[in-house]
C-alpha cells in the first residue's frame, strides 16, 4: 500500500507500534508488536498458551497497562489515555472473554445492556436509567443472537454457548469501532465453536469493523480468518493470508511437529 | 531388599495411635477446672442454696405486672427507634466502609487504614461505648444510637469488606471493558455478586441492635434499659418480669421483620 493511499477511510482501525508488555521488571512477555489493522473482518491470533495473546488483547483495551509502545485507535494513543478520556476509548473498543465473563445474577438482557454503561453518568447508571433506544438494540441484539426468549433469565442459568451469544450481544451492545475476542471458543464444543465464529463474524460485517479473535484452534482460525497472525514467544512470526500459513510456520509457532497429522 | 521391610513394619502401625500431647492437654484442662471450681468455693450446696433465692425471685415475678405500661410501651418504642435509625445509618456507612476496605478494589493506602478504623469500631463491647457515649453527649437515645452505629460498622463493614474479596473479578474486568466509570463498576459487577449476602448480613445486624438496644439503656443511653434498670434497684420484679417478657416480643417482632426483609429481597 502506498501513503497515497491512506485516506481517512483506509487509514487503520488500530495502529500497534514496538508494544511491549512485561509484568515483572526485565521479563517481557510482548516483545515489541507491531500490528496494523486496516480492514475489517476477523483476524485471527493464533499461537501456543503464556505466548501473550490475552495479555496483548487486554494491553489494547487497558485492562492491561503496557509498558512501552503505542497503540493508536481513533488518532489517540491508548497507551497515555488516562480517566475519563480512557473509558471513552474502551468503549468503543468490545471485548469477548473465553468464560464469558456474564455478571451471574443479572438478567441476560440486563448483562447485554451493561455494554451502555460506558456512554452513561453514574447517576443514570445508579437510577438504572437506560434510554428506550438501548433497550430496543439489546431486545434487537438478543433477536440477532437467538436468545431472545431467554432474555429475562439469569445469566448463570444459561449453557456455556448460550452465554457467550450474550457476550458477543453486549460487546456489540457498545456500538464498537472494534472486537476483540479472547479465546471466545475454547471452552465450548466444536460446533457451538462455529457458530460463535459465525456470529463475530457477521457482526464484523454487519458493522464494518475488524474483529482481533485470539484462538488455538489453526483450521479454525484459517476458515473465518481473512489474516491470520501468529505468535511465539511475545514476537509476531507470522502475519498473513490464512492461505500462506504452512507446517513450518506452524512448527515455528507452537514447536514440535507431533501434532501435525 | 531387607532394609526396607524393617522400616516398612515401623510405616504401617496402627494411625490410630494415642497422641500423648492431645491426652495431656485433656488432663491439664481437667485440674484446671477443678482448681478453679475450689478456688471460688462453688460446691454442690452452694448451688442449690442459689436455686433457692431463683425461687425467691421467681415467685416475687409472677405474675408480671403491666400496670405501668405507659413507661413499659415509651421505653420499647424509644428502644426500637435506637435499633431502627442505627440500623439503617450504620449500615448505610458500612456499604462505603466495607467497600473502601475490600483489598481487591482499593490500593492499600485505603484500605489499611479502613480496616483500622473498622477493627477499633469492633474492639470495645458496646457497653463500654455507651458508657463513652454518655459521658460525651450525655444521657439520652441519641448516645445510645451513636453506640449502636459504632457497633454496626464494626461488625457488617468487616463482613462487607470480606464478601467484596471473594466476589469474582471477571465480572469486574468484563464491566471494565465496556468503559463504565468507578460507581457505575461497583453498581454493575460488585453490587449484584454480594446484595444478597449485604441483605443477609444486614438483617442479622437489625436483629443485634434491637437487642443492644434494650442493653444500653443500663448505662443511660435510652431505651428499655433503663427502666429495666430502675425497676431492678426498686425490687420492683413484677415489673422486671413484665418489661423482660416485653423486650422477648421485640426480638420475636425483629426476627419476623428480619425475615420479610430477607424474602423480600431474594
Amino acid at each position: 500500500m502506498t501513503s497515497a493511499q491512506v485516506n481517512i477511510e483506509t487509514a487503520p482501525f488500530l495502529e500497534i507500534k514496538g508494544l511491549e508488555k512485561a509484568y515483572t521488571p526485565g521479563n517481557l512477555i510482548l516483545k515489541g508488536i507491531d500490528i496494523s489493522i486496516v480492514e475489517s473482518g476477523i483476524v485471527a491470533i493464533i499461537g501456543p498458551s503464556g505466548t501473550g495473546k490475552s495479555t496483548l488483547l487486554r494491553c489494547i483495551n487497558r485492562l492491561i497497562d503496557p509498558t512501552a509502545g503505542q497503540i493508536i485507535f481513533d488518532n489517540m494513543d491508548l497507551c497515555k489515555a488516562r480517566g475519563q478520556q480512557l473509558r471513552k476509548l474502551r468503549r468503543q473498543v468490545g471485548m469477548v472473554f473465553q468464560e464469558y465473563n456474564l455478571v451471574e445474577r443479572l438478567t441476560v438482557i440486563e448483562n447485554v445492556l451493561t455494554g451502555r454503561l460506558g456512554y452513561m453518568s453514574s447517576l443514570a447508571a445508579w437510577r438504572r436509567k437506560f434510554s428506550q433506544q438501548d433497550i430496543n438494540t439489546a431486545f434487537e441484539l438478543l433477536d440477532a443472537v437467538g436468545l431472545t426468549e431467554h432474555a429475562k433469565k439469569r445469566a448463570d442459568s444459561l449453557s456455556g454457548g448460550q452465554r457467550q451469544r450474550v457476550g458477543i450481544a453486549r460487546a456489540v451492545m457498545q456500538n464498537p469501532r472494534i472486537l476483540l475476542a479472547d479465546e471466545p471458543t475454547s471452552s465450548l464444543d466444536p460446533k457451538t465453536a462455529v457458530e460463535i465464529m459465525e456470529l463475530l463474524e457477521r457482526f464484523a460485517q454487519q458493522k464494518n469493523i475488524p474483529a482481533l479473535v485470539n484462538i488455538h484452534d489453526v483450521s479454525l482460525a484459517s476458515r473465518f480468518a481473512k489474516r491470520i497472525i501468529g505468535m511465539s514467544d511475545g514476537k509476531i512470526v507470522y502475519d498473513g493470508s490464512p492461505d500462506g500459513i504452512t507446517d513450518d510456520h506452524l512448527k515455528q509457532i507452537y514447536g514440535g511437529e507431533s501434532w501435525l497429522v | 531388599m531387607a532394609g526396607l521391610e524393617s522400616t516398612d513394619a515401623q510405616y504401617r502401625q496402627n494411625p490410630f495411635k494415642r497422641n500423648w500431647l492431645v491426652t495431656g492437654s485433656w488432663l491439664v484442662l481437667a485440674g484446671y477446672l477443678v482448681f478453679s471450681f475450689n478456688a471460688m468455693g462453688l460446691t454442690w450446696d452452694r448451688f442449690i442454696h442459689g436455686l433457692g433465692i431463683a425461687d425467691q425471685l421467681m415467685a416475687r415475678m409472677f405474675p408480671p405486672n403491666f400496670s405501668r405500661w405507659e413507661l413499659l410501651l415509651s421505653g420499647l418504642a424509644e428502644s426500637m427507634e435506637i435499633a431502627i435509625i442505627a440500623s439503617v445509618v450504620g449500615i448505610f456507612l458500612s456499604l462505603f466502609f466495607g467497600l473502601f476496605a475490600a483489598r481487591n478494589l482499593m490500593p492499600n493506602w485505603v484500605t489499611v487504614p479502613m480496616r483500622g478504623f473498622i477493627a477499633l469500631c469492633r474492639t470495645f463491647h458496646p457497653v463500654i461505648i455507651a458508657i463513652l457515649f454518655v459521658k460525651s453527649v450525655g444521657f439520652g437515645a441519641l448516645a445510645g444510637i451513636l453506640t449502636l452505629i459504632v457497633a454496626s460498622i464494626g461488625f457488617i463493614a468487616k463482613l462487607f469488606a470480606e464478601a467484596i474479596e471473594e466476589i469474582s473479578l471477571k465480572q469486574v474486568e468484563a464491566i471494565r471493558a465496556t468503559g463504565a466509570g468507578f460507581v457505575s463498576l461497583i453498581l454493575f459487577s460488585v453490587m449484584p455478586q454480594v446484595f444478597s449476602r449485604f441483605i443477609g448480613f444486614s438483617t442479622y445486624q437489625l436483629d443485634s441492635n434491637l437487642r443492644n438496644s434494650t442493653m444500653v439503656g443500663i448505662v443511660g443511653a435510652g431505651g428499655l434499659g433503663g427502666t429495666l434498670f430502675s425497676a431492678f434497684q426498686r425490687f420492683d420484679y413484677d415489673f422486671v418480669a413484665a418489661i423482660l417478657m416485653s423486650i422477648i416480643a421485640l426480638i420475636m417482632l425483629g426476627e419476623a421483620l428480619s425475615n420479610v426483609v430477607r424474602r423480600i429481597f431474594n
